[in-house]
């Protein structure tokens, strides 16, 4: 099938759509309501586990919002916070799209971010910018390699994806050890074994005197640029029809393979910029604060997105500002930090249980159909 | 003792330690996958298993009601997980994913109080009162949770083959529709094997926190609960495998440790990585693309 066929099979009118001129609406409807009721059903869980541990759950919402998003000084820490995630939500949402789950984005950030660091090492005296370009170059490449390895073994070996990812997580993060504490150690860095920091001119300062950093503005052009590919580009028509029916993709002729390892390669790219960006504008070295698990509530956001680009942004904005309210619930509830785990828990579980859900709300459903 | 001598001992004490928990886990998640389902959140029941076992351990001061405990919030878990997977359209996958999630984060919820005191522990058999070596002696402390296991791998061995129950499992995990045509029950097998399959992750987790290493807190897992899914692949979904495959990553999560106790500290953080690797060269190794395993249950999302 070329490309000119496919487009055309894109914009097909499909029968319900003639009888019913709301079905986009409906559609459209059903995929907010649907996430959305999920998300009061786990909050109102969590209340409910709240109030069996006689705390308020009135008071823990306003913590969170006040803790996440009520001062300019809060929400500055929540966009700081949402902004790596915006990047890795994208390593599970981009393969999600052939109906990969990957599940090792962690792997590629600490990858990336390595690779960053290493790659300024030789050229200690270069301009500021070149160093940033390179770094940034490296850090794709790092990530990219890394899930892009997971692509490579569930396309030429038939290996599950999840397993493999996970597989790689744990041994990125042993080389990722291995180094930082050995050839790459900075000697005098002696409570936390770190690398040596990049040089001062590659460090990329904040955005106008505020603390945010340009991940921030990164994070949302590709989350634009990834939904665009996805629902714009034949390409990602192509990787949408293999996610929805492989054989048929197969039969039509479409590079499955190499859109699967393409996938995983732009995923990982996006995790490992992530980790470039952390090391380049917050940490200026390469240590254990990388391992901070924006990997893994990627995955939590991508899901809550339904691997949907542009639904990341604001998920990933919710989900940095539990995080930045996590603190202050401790302080002022006495509540141990894992009750942003448990909360987490329980919307992750709503949401994948409301999958359920679609088709079986008649009024969401063409008008044909409802007869 | 030489320095090889000290080494193959401590790999031999590492070994039957650190295969235990993967031996459960392994176990569990054969169950599950034999009735056609996947289930990542053993690694939930797991660190679940844990928390809940020392902690009724430490209350009690009967180890052995912890590990029931840690059966039965595994098992809880794991019902949940099969219960939510019954719904139409969930993917069982993701959900494994989520069921990790909550099952950790309640553990390390719960588990806040128990990370300072010391609970009981289960006693060890000491299999090496014939040696006069006191690092023989000590490697040779078994846990009886090690035979229970092995006994545990023969017995549903001998259910999936000698009994209408294992048949039945069987069935449901090769064809839902011959499963359907013979009127059987796919929904309440299904749930019931998981239950069961993640009672035996909670008991993996109890070995954790009760014998070896033998506290709580929340870096006592490092993925066990996941790495069993790579294991049944590799044990091709016969527990009688699962015995051995449990062993060797037992032996290759041994060998960082047992190498420091001679001296050898470099690439500490890479010989920790052994299982992993072992894990991704044996997927490598055994898995072929195009056609399905020896074994495999062909309901099993990731085989299609």
């Amino acid at each position: 099938m070329t490309a000119i066929e496919l487009q055309q099979a894109a914009s097909l009118p499909a029968p319900a759509r003639d009888a019913d001129r709301f079905y986009p609406l409906r559609r459209a409807a059903e995929a907010v309501v649907f996430p959305l009721a999920a998300l009061v059903i786990a909050l109102a869980l969590f209340s409910v586990f709240l109030l069996a541990l006689g705390k308020s759950p009135g008071t823990f919402f306003w913590l969170v919002w006040r803790g996440a998003f009520a001062s300019a000084f809060s929400l500055q820490n929540t966009l700081q916070r949402a902004a790596p995630l915006l990047l890795t939500s994208l390593c599970v949402a981009i393969p999600a799209q052939l109906g990969l789950v990957i599940i090792g984005g962690e792997g590629a950030v600490l990858m990336g971010g390595l690779a960053a660091v290493v790659a300024t090492y030789p050229l200690q005296t270069a301009p500021g910018w070149l160093l940033d370009g390179l770094m940034a170059i490296a850090g794709c490449a790092g990530g990219g390699a890394w899930i892009g390895l997971t692509g490579l073994l569930r396309t030429k070996r038939g290996i599950n994806e999840t397993i493999v990812s996970l597989v790689l997580y744990y041994i990125a993060l042993a080389v990722f050890n291995h180094l930082v504490e050995g050839v790459l150690r900075d000697p005098a860095s002696l409570n936390k074994p770190s690398t040596y920091a990049i040089p001062p001119q590659a460090h990329i300062p904040s955005l106008f005197g505020t603390e945010l950093h340009p991940g921030l503005p990164v994070g949302i052009l590709a989350c634009i640029a990834a939904w665009v590919l996805i629902t714009r580009t034949t390409t990602g028509f192509a990787a949408r029809m293999t996610g929805g029916n492989m054989r048929a993709a197969q039969l039509q002729g479409l590079p499955v393979q190499r859109l699967m390892i393409g996938a995983c390669v732009l995923g990982g790219a996006c995790a490992g910029l992530a980790g470039m960006i952390e090391i380049a504008a917050v940490q200026d070295r390469a240590n254990s604060s990388l391992a901070a698990g924006y990997g893994f509530t990627g995955i939590l956001i991508a899901f809550l997105a339904r691997h949907n680009s542009l639904a990341i942004m604001p998920m990933a904005v919710l989900l940095g500002g539990v995080g930045a309210a996590g603190g202050l619930l401790q302080r002022r509830l006495d509540l141990p930090d894992a009750s942003v785990l448990v909360l987490q828990g329980l919307i992750f579980v709503c949401i994948l249980a409301s999958d359920t859900m679609y088709g079986r709300i008649g009024w969401f459903q063409p008008a044909r159909g409802r007869a | 003792m030489s320095a090889i001598e000290t080494i193959l001992v401590a790999m031999l004490a590492g070994c039957l330690r650190v295969s235990t928990p993967f031996l459960f886990v392994s176990l569990g998640e054969c169950l599950t996958e034999k009735s056609g389902r996947i289930n990542l959140g053993n690694e939930g029941a797991l660190v679940l298993g844990a928390m809940v076992a020392y902690a009724v351990s430490y209350q009690t001061g009967n180890p052995w009601l912890g590990v029931l405990g840690g059966a039965a919030a595994g098992g809880a878990l794991g019902l949940l997980h099969g219960g939510l997977c019954t719904l139409a359209r969930v993917n069982d996958v993701a959900m494994g994913i989520a069921i990790m999630l909550a099952g950790t984060g309640m553990a390390f919820f719960f588990g806040k109080p128990y990370v300072q005191p010391s609970a009981p522990q289960l006693p060890s058999i000491p299999l090496g009162f014939w040696s006069d070596v006191p690092r023989i002696r000590s490697a040779l402390n078994v846990s009886p949770l090690f035979f229970l296991g092995i006994a545990a791998a023969f017995g549903l061995y001998y259910i999936f083959r000698g009994t209408r129950m294992g048949l039945r499992i069987r069935i449901v995990g090769d064809s839902a529709d011959a499963a359907r045509a013979l009127g059987l029950p796919i929904e309440r097998i299904r749930l019931f094997a998981t239950g069961a399959g993640s009672a035996l992750a909670g008991i993996g987790g109890a070995f954790l926190s009760l014998s070896y290493p033998g506290s709580w807190n929340e870096g006592l897992s490092s993925g066990q609960g996941l790495m069993a899914v790579a294991l049944v692949v590799f044990a091709r979904w016969n527990p009688l495998a699962c015995i051995g495959a449990a062993l060797l990553f037992g032996a290759a999560g041994a060998l960082g440790p047992s190498l420091q106790t001679v001296g050898i500290t470099w690439g500490y953080y890479l010989f920790y990585a052994a299982p992993y690797v072992a894990t991704l060269v044996m997927l490598i190794v055994t898995v072929a693309p195009g056609r399905a395993l020896a074994g495999m249950p062909g309901e099993l999302s990731i085989g299609r």
